[in-house]
């Protein structure tokens, strides 16, 4: 009987290559070589460099709720701008230390996921994006009113933000730059252990197959739960990065269709569900937004959602996806 | 009497007007390898339906070993060991067979909501699941995504996944439907394979399948029981040949 001889290392086998999953590749570090690069090579361009690198931690934080536990919203600026009002509200009344200022809008970013998640979560898909986005609409209605506290319409202006470990934040965005990279980085460690995580695994089956998971009594409605308050604090985080560093909240940051909106589409562009999306597809939104803004001022969104039309049909998947499938190609022709 | 796996009373559901179940008492005995059976509509996937938890009656109790479940949510039914499987496959196809079955078994191990250690530590968890493909005969395809397999092999990852939850009562909603009649004898072989200390309902419409793995049947006619009985009993009675007089001819 020699299957039965082969049979253990066989199973050995699938179960080693199964089990390394979450080991780390290569490949995985190139976006912190390219980052660290950047701060060299385009040393004028860091304050854009940061804004950047923030809003690549939103979009890694919509990319855990959306990408591995298939909540689609139009809400995810609700917890963006929690975070960027908390933030700036802490450093314009006299809380100017960033690492706790951020800390702190992250909890009430992550506490405002939670209450609304707790509600909003008990809906699912076109029902699910109408409340997300009503929860949005609502925070920034909120905000507009609330002008003796926000600034309104003005936006809030008038913090003061103390110098991060000593390093004060400086014109050219050496600080806010080295502070983005190390927000996102911290971040980004932890959602990729999420995840690989069993917890991480089993946000893929609610993915999949919600109604399997019912039926392996997975108690979903939690896991959910608990990946919405996660990422609504990192989303907190990253609206209080970009706070701290340029110094000033507009209502602009709770917007539900130009920032809900606009991170989705930057996550779509790179590749949903990949942990890497947001890494490729915010500065590749960016980099289109300017070169369609000089071409053609006025109308330079209709051909974001031209090049969005055109991946969704030829390149489901985004950039990822795209570069998946001629990998595919050439080792097959190879 | 001892205390059924699985037993109800007078189940009861109305949609509107309709009822879909009439008054079901229904036991199935520890070990059981026991049919349900019945035309098109007769209400056969909502009785499983009503079982395990995903939809509620309008009437009547459900009990577990003696323990009334009535009340209990779906996963912690499941958590007690009463395990289904799906009529049209319910997989994860996105996924892998081996990630489709750790999945059940972590969840099973109370190990799935674990945030801080990678999945792949748990190395126990994924040698089980393997281990449960290769009893199956399907450890070849582990590795492959459940969307690339056939539907035969579709189905067989279909009661892996419930294995993994090492069930007590397995409510298997036809285990055949769609396969190939030429593959259908695998899917007969694994359940009769199946450990005889599970306590097993099948919902059928092959009538080949049900006179070769039930020793117990149960007809069920418009919501309500026919009747009840061995499967000499059922196949002889006229008022199931009546009921399944036209079925048959074209089956």
């Amino acid at each position: 009987m020699s299957a039965t001889e082969a049979t253990p290392t066989a199973a050995a086998r699938v179960v080693d290559a199964f089990a390394r999953r979450h080991r780390l590749a290569w490949g995985e570090l190139v976006p912190w070589a390219v980052a660290v690069a950047a701060y060299f090579l385009f040393p004028d361009y860091l304050a854009l460099g940061s804004q950047v690198l923030a809003t690549i931690l939103f979009g890694l934080s919509l990319d855990l709720i959306l990408g591995y536990a298939g909540i689609v919203t139009l809400g995810h600026a609700a917890l963006f701008g929690a975070g960027a009002y908390t933030a700036g509200l802490l450093a314009a009344h006299g809380w100017g230390e960033p690492l706790s200022g951020l800390v702190i809008a992250a909890a009430v970013a992550g506490l405002v996921g939670l209450v609304s998640g707790a509600i909003v979560l008990r809906t699912q898909g076109l029902t699910l994006l109408m409340v997300t986005l009503v929860v949005a609409s609502m925070l920034y209605e909120a905000a507009n009113k609330a002008a003796a506290i926000t600034g309104g319409a003005d936006g809030l202006s008038g913090m003061n933000v103390l110098p991060v470990l000593g390093f004060s934040f400086d014109l050219y965005g050496q600080t806010a730059y080295w502070y983005c990279l190390s927000v996102l980085f911290l971040c980004w460690v932890i959602a990729r252990g999420i995840v690989h995580s069993p917890f991480g695994r089993s946000l893929t089956g609610i993915r999949e197959n919600e109604r399997r998971m019912h039926a392996i009594g997975s108690p979903v409605y939690w896991r959910r739960l608990t990946i919405y308050s996660i990422a609504a604090a990192m989303a907190g985080a990253s609206g209080a990065l970009i706070a701290q560093t340029t110094g000033f909240v507009g209502l602009d940051s709770l917007d539900p269709i130009n920032r809900s909106g606009a991170i989705l589409i930057m996550l779509i562009l790179g590749g949903v569900g990949r942990l890497y999306g947001a890494f490729i597809g915010v500065p590749l939104y960016m980099i289109l937004q300017d070169r369609f803004a000089a071409i053609d001022p006025v109308y330079w969104y209709f051909y974001i959602g031209l090049v969005l039309v055109l991946v969704v049909v030829f390149a489901p998947g985004g950039a990822f996806g795209l570069a998946d499938r001629l990998l595919r190609r050439v080792r097959r022709s190879a | 009497m001892s205390d059924a796996a699985l037993e109800t009373r007078a189940l009861s559901m109305s949609f509107g007007a309709l009822r879909v179940a009439n008054a079901i008492d229904f036991r199935l005995e520890p070990g059981a390898r026991h049919a349900l059976i019945g035309p098109n509509g007769a209400g056969k996937t909502t009785f499983v339906n009503l079982v395990t938890g995903a939809l509620h009656p309008s009437g009547g109790r459900i009990l577990m070993g003696g323990a009334d479940v009535t009340g209990l949510a779906q996963a912690e039914r499941v958590k007690r060991g009463l395990v289904r499987t799906f009529q049209i496959t319910t997989l994860f196809r996105g996924l892998t067979v081996l990630e489709n079955v750790t999945l059940a078994v972590a969840e099973r191990i109370g190990v799935a909501g674990g945030i801080v250690r990678p999945a792949g530590r748990r190395r126990a968890v994924i040698e089980e699941a393997y281990a449960l493909l290769d009893r199956l005969g399907i450890a070849d395809d582990a590795l492959r995504l459940v969307k690339e397999l056939a539907y035969g092999r579709q189905r067989m990852v279909e009661i892996a996944v419930a294995l993994g939850l090492k069930p007590k009562v397995l409510l298997l909603d036809e285990p055949a439907a769609g396969v190939p009649s030429g593959e259908s004898g695998t899917i007969i072989d694994l359940i009769e394979g199946l450990p005889a200390d599970i306590s097993i309902l099948i919902i059928e419409h092959d009538m080949d399948l049900v006179f070769r793995l039930a020793r117990r049947i149960t007809v069920l006619v418009q919501g309500a029981v026919l009747v009840e009985g061995a499967p000499a009993e059922i196949a002889s009675d006229p008022r199931v040949r009546q009921v399944y007089l036209g079925e048959r001819e074209h089956a």
